[in-house]
């Protein structure tokens, strides 16, 4: 398992990884969904989380994002605690859930400034920093439609607008392109690629090409564990045949095993935080 | 405080923006004078007063109470933005407090529905406007804590309906603890001590001394606990939930 430290660019401090997972363990029940996970990751960094469902991304992600705690480990965002110093490590985040929640009678508009307002912007900085994530994520006229009534692929760009619009210096997306036509897709890398210089990004994703596409490192799990850790093109050196598919294969081989359980254990997930 | 007003502002756009608020002031406005018109013979009863409609508004406040109170935490719950809430930087107690004032101040505007009564008793004769003041403050009270407990309630599902549910019985609890006919029946089976000790436990009770025109202090800091007994549950549940069932 290599581990990448970061990019000793900038951040809270010099050399500091604005992402650390250390040894984070969650169970639900008897089910152990994350089980010792640990990595860090640095400003410039945009690091995938793949594996198969259920392997334990989204909690991961909740841990760091603070909407779960961990049984064990810690987890740290821009040096904070995401439990002991919770709201300074929040304040650094953008987080975007799984399935992109938001307010259905809400505008795309109204989602972003709510977003913005708990996070202390007022007047013109608020309007200006929902306007220009508004603009970032293409939401067009959609922007002041209600969210209940938008396509999937808008509703997503939505909770994206509200998650990057305080422009926070970590970004932890939930499959940010789940259910968007390819063009939308081009479009949100387009965007992942263009903030990542600047900021340390987490997204989780089922897309090979995806991760190829966007991401400087690939950290595969499954099982709750971390079975690899590396840039994308040496996870595709590893594998029997050169493609990240192959890869992916070979890392998670209990992936049937694994699809089978997922609807109880991600029920359970579910119930664990919503 | 930022997060506390942000989200008080949403809570109370989001009663607007869906028909809910509307529906719930004009079901209110039609069935709190109804009451006291038809059950409580308003007119009937040759005095300038609003009794018929203080009578009646416990029972009403007990059902719509937890109508308004069963989105609070459970459509959350339902449709994943609390997963959301929980990621940005609102402490606990902002996001619990400003829901509960913002379904509060939904009430308030409910129970100020009912002024015309109150313009139209003066007009008719002399009520002694002090009291009737007092019974609306205490009408406010009620509803808070019904309120509170309701939302707190509302914290341990993501089905709004079982929400109401719950709600509505507890409600009912905290309401009929005080009937003399609950009184009576306990008093004749326990000692006195128990008779006593339910009828300080319930709002009926309290809220008919208010009603009465007494402001009591024990009156105001049985309605404030109830309310942040309430507050303090929700904050619990949901902090619980962040625990993953742990």
């Amino acid at each position: 398992m290599a581990f990448h430290l970061f990019n000793p660019c900038c951040g809270y401090g010099d050399n500091a990884p604005m992402i650390e997972a250390l040894d984070l363990v969650k169970r639900f029940g008897s089910t152990r969904a994350v089980d010792g996970i640990s990595f860090t990751a640095g400003t410039g960094e945009v690091v995938a989380l793949l594996g198969p469902n259920g392997a334990g991304k989204s909690t991961t992600m909740r841990m760091l994002a603070g909407c779960l705690e961990p049984d064990s480990g810690v987890a740290r965002i821009a040096g904070s605690d995401a439990v002991r110093e919770r709201r300074s490590a929040q304040t650094a985040l953008g987080y975007l859930p799984e399935g992109a929640p938001a307010y259905p009678a809400m505008t795309p508009r109204a989602f972003a400034r709510f977003h913005l307002r708990v996070r202390g912007f007022t007047g013109a900085a608020l309007t200006e920093a929902a306007e220009r994530a508004l603009e970032r994520t293409r939401m067009g006229e959609a922007a002041s439609r209600p969210i209940g009534m938008l396509s999937k692929g808008f509703k997503r760009r939505a909770a994206l607008a509200a998650a990057i619009a305080h422009d926070p210096q970590v970004l932890i997306l939930d499959e940010p392109t789940d259910g968007l036509d390819p063009n939308q897709k081009d479009g949100v890398r387009a965007l992942i690629r263009e903030m990542a210089a600047e900021k340390t990004i987490l997204i989780s994703t089922h897309l090979l090409e995806e991760v190829e596409s966007v991401c400087s490192r690939a950290i595969v799990i499954t099982g709750g564990r971390i079975v690899s850790d590396d840039t994308p093109a040496a996870i595709i050196r590893s594998a029997p045949e050169p493609s990240l598919a192959s890869a992916f294969r070979m890392l998670t081989g209990h992936s049937a095993e694994q699809a089978t359980i997922k609807p109880r254990k991600a029920k359970k997930a579910r119930e664990g935080v919503e | 405080m930022t997060a506390l007003w942000a989200v008080y502002r949403r809570e109370l756009a989001a009663y607007f923006e869906t028909p809910l608020a509307w529906v719930f002031l004009t079901a209110f406005a039609i069935a709190a004078p109804s009451f006291a018109w038809h059950v409580g013979r308003l007119f009937d009863t040759g005095r300038a007063d609003l009794a018929p409609l203080f009578d009646y508004l416990p029972w009403l406040l007990m059902i719509l109470m937890p109508a308004l109170a069963m989105r609070a935490w459970a459509e959350e719950r339902e449709a994943g933005t609390l997963e959301m809430l929980l990621a940005a930087p609102i402490p606990l107690w902002a996001a619990a407090l400003a829901k509960f004032l913002a379904a509060w101040t939904i009430a308030g505007l409910a129970l100020s529905l009912t002024f015309p009564l109150w313009i139209a008793m003066n007009y008719l004769g002399n009520p002694d406007n002090a009291a009737i003041a007092t019974a609306y403050f205490g009408a406010a009270l009620l509803a808070g804590g019904y309120l509170a407990i309701s939302q707190a309630l509302s914290a341990t599902t993501s089905n709004q309906v079982i929400a109401f549910v719950l709600a509505a019985g507890v409600c009912l609890i905290l309401t009929a603890a005080g009937l003399p006919l609950v009184l009576d029946a306990i008093s004749t089976r326990l000692p006195g001590v128990f008779a006593e000790a339910l009828a300080g436990l319930s709002a009926l009770a309290r809220f008919d001394s208010l009603r009465r025109g007494v402001v009591s202090l024990s009156d105001l800091v049985y309605f404030l606990s109830l309310i942040a007994l309430g507050l303090l549950l929700a904050m619990a549940l949901i902090d619980a939930r962040r625990g993953g069932g742990r």
